[in-house]
């Protein structure tokens, strides 16, 4: 009995740490959403491009940890913002789905060009970090210091984001122009440069989130596609809500982990999109989404 | 110039609106008869591949293009389609058979997608169905005494009575030839009939059609139908062409580039579906062309052609959002109106206060 609940703990722990990567992506695309109603299916393109950075920087050039994740995440940031300002931006204002395929299309050209890169290329690499196969024994329980510092990293960002959102001035602002562009733009708020800022602390938190997994799965030209499970942590915590993108990336992280051990095989890949599918089904505002009527 | 005079409302339901038209068609179609022997066997090879990702489009175009669902799982139904028709004919059905039967499956697949989809607009809808495809090819993957599993499934080749012949004959393009004409008329004719009606106004405010009587639920799920059934038979000649068929044929990556068919080729009209086709099927064949003449021999294909293909997507997006066949459309307005053609004549109103949220 002690034997069960110790391994369920240990499943959830991992679970958890990798919940944590999806609610970071998902996070992410909650931000973009909420502030330019466009869904980013480049944000997982986005986390894959960050971690190549911190790799370039932990590995080519050889630069402390901490050093290469805040390189990656201010190239990450510029990168985003630029997006915004010359893809983006043109496009506003078309129907919602060209929109998407404008992001799936730089899906395509950011894995295009990581696998054109001499240095980077299709193989796989491991990014070092500093707290590398240390585990805490806690009774029985065995806690991988690499699950630890994931969660821990993801509460400090989280932190930072709320603060951010709540007491600076830019931080209110894209709150407000995430809740009504028109009454925004009256207020004086330059919505354009909003827009584009939000892209690139979007893009920040990606490469971030990217960083993080990176010990976790190995850093590849095809890691953006574990970005996709950040739509089912999104929808299930309703759409357009920040708390309720890091609840439904804990949540799919968790179920993954479970389905993975529980169930038989070919469940733990697919356990995400049946969860979102039961979800859309029968609560599509998701958890925490507010309902929303159409006027007529 | 030439000034089309309508004296009649049959005239306006006419398949055909002038001459010139059926001129040109009827040259296109006796061309597309003698293909054979016009082309060389590879050519000949790439249109069957154009001809079974027109067969998509189609059902892309009735799905996205006239009803306005959006759908990132239509691989799935290619699947569907095609494992259908690989097990058909591995217990020796005719193909006369075993096509409507791989079309009826996929429909009926369709209608289940298309159920909850009436409770889903928008980009709720495309992650559904993109949860849908994803967990198809699982179920391809696992359901090993069907489908082979990952190892693959090999397809039969294709029989009438006593004459067999497999993908890369002549009678296979045929074959792929005829299905596509038929399908393009149904299609043609449906959109003509007041349930493709229906559809278009369902794409263009969903209110109002139903404050006009149209039934949402059951259109979208006809819709659903119909676009999976299209999609399923192109699945099935598809299993013939490439003869062996692993589930990562219809993954994700599959859908997105279907998808690419109808934004490439241009929404809301059947030559979008047939000019999307050949650009996605010519694209990597130019580039490996195009490669040779690079300097630098080190490029690995995989990265310059999936480079190629998002900027393609995202240019196309920008500079021409009505796809190929609107360019076509201007080319042809700009010569038959020289020289009073307008800059601004098919610019489109854009929508920045439409929003999902407060739609």
């Amino acid at each position: 009995m002690l034997d069960q609940i110790v391994q369920l703990a240990q499943l959830l722990i991992s679970g958890v740490a990798q919940g944590c990567v999806y609610a970071l992506v998902a996070l992410g695309f909650v931000l973009i959403y909420k502030a330019t109603e466009t869904v980013n299916f480049a944000q997982g393109e986005l986390m894959m491009l960050g971690a190549f950075l911190a790799l370039t920087g932990a590995a080519i050039f050889g630069w402390p940890y901490w050093v290469s994740i805040v390189f990656a995440i201010a190239v990450m940031a510029v990168l985003g913002m630029l997006a915004e300002r010359l893809v983006l931006r043109p496009v506003l204002g078309h129907p919602a789905f060209t929109v998407v395929m404008v992001t799936i299309g730089m899906g395509y050209v950011m894995r295009g060009v990581v696998t054109m890169i001499p240095a980077w290329g299709t193989e796989t690499y491991s990014l070092p970090t500093p707290f590398a196969d240390h585990v805490i024994k806690l009774g029985q329980l065995v806690l991988p210091t690499q699950s630890l510092a994931v969660i821990g990293m993801t509460i400090a960002l989280c932190v930072v984001l709320y603060t951010y959102f709540r007491f600076t001035r830019i931080g209110i602002a894209m709150q407000a122009t995430s809740q009504n562009q028109l009454a925004a733009y009256y207020m004086g708020i330059p919505v354009p440069r909003i827009n584009m800022l939000i892209w690139g602390l979007s893009a920040a938190v990606s490469a971030f989130a990217g960083i993080l997994l990176a010990p976790m799965t190995f850093v590849h030209a095809n890691m953006g596609f574990i970005g996709l499970k950040a739509f089912p942590a999104a929808v299930l915590g309703g759409f357009g809500s920040v708390p309720g993108a890091i609840v439904g990336g804990l949540i799919i992280g968790v179920v993954e982990a479970l389905a993975g051990f529980y169930l038989p095989e070919g469940f733990k890949d697919t356990a995400a999109y049946i969860v979102v599918l039961l979800v859309l089904m029968i609560k599509p505002s998701g958890l925490f989404g507010e309902r929303q009527l159409k006027k007529v | 110039m030439r000034f089309l005079f309508k004296t009649s409302y049959e005239q306006d339901v006419r398949l055909f609106q002038h001459g010139g038209q059926v001129f040109w068609y009827g040259l296109l179609g006796v061309l597309a008869l003698l293909a054979p022997w016009l082309l060389s066997e590879y050519l000949l090879s790439q249109i069957v591949f154009v001809l079974i990702y027109t067969l998509v489009g189609l059902g892309l175009m009735v799905l996205t293009g006239y009803t306005g669902q959006v759908s990132l799982g239509h691989a799935a139904f290619l699947g569907v389609g095609a494992y259908t028709e690989a097990l058909l004919q591995s217990h020796g059905v005719s193909f006369l058979i075993s096509l409507p039967a791989a079309a009826l499956i996929s429909a009926g697949v369709g209608v289940i997608v298309g159920l909850p989809a009436l409770r889903l607009r928008g980009i709720y809808l495309a992650i559904a169905t993109l949860a849908f495809g994803i967990i198809v090819e699982e179920i391809l993957t696992r359901w090993e005494a069907v489908t082979g599993g990952g190892a693959g499934k090999h397809v039969k080749s294709m029989r009438l009575f006593d004459y067999s012949f497999d993908g890369s004959d002549n009678a296979f393009y045929y074959v792929c030839l005829i299905t596509v004409v038929l399908s393009a008329l149904g299609v043609l004719n449906l959109m003509r009939s007041p349930t493709g009606r229906a559809f278009v106004a369902i794409r263009d405010s969903e209110i109002s059609a139903a404050s006009m009587g149209i039934h949402l639920a059951r259109y979208k799920a006809l819709s659903f139908a119909i676009s999976a059934a299209l999609t399923g038979l192109g699945g099935a000649l598809y299993a013939h062409k490439l003869s062996f068929i692993t589930p990562d044929q219809f993954g994700l990556i599959v859908s997105i580039e279907l998808i690419t068919i109808i934004i490439l080729g241009g929404v809301g009209g059947l030559h979008g579906a047939v000019f999307g086709a050949a650009i996605v099927i010519l694209l990597p064949q130019m580039i490996a062309l195009a490669k040779d003449y690079l300097p630098e021999g080190a490029t690995p294909t995989a990265g310059l052609q999936s480079l190629v293909f998002g900027l393609v997507i995202i240019g196309f997006i920008l500079f021409e959002p009505m796809g190929l066949h609107g360019r076509w459309l201007k080319i042809r307005t700009y010569f038959t109106l020289f020289p009073f053609y307008r800059r601004g004549m098919f610019r489109r109103q854009r929508a920045f206060m439409k929003s999902e949220r407060t739609k």
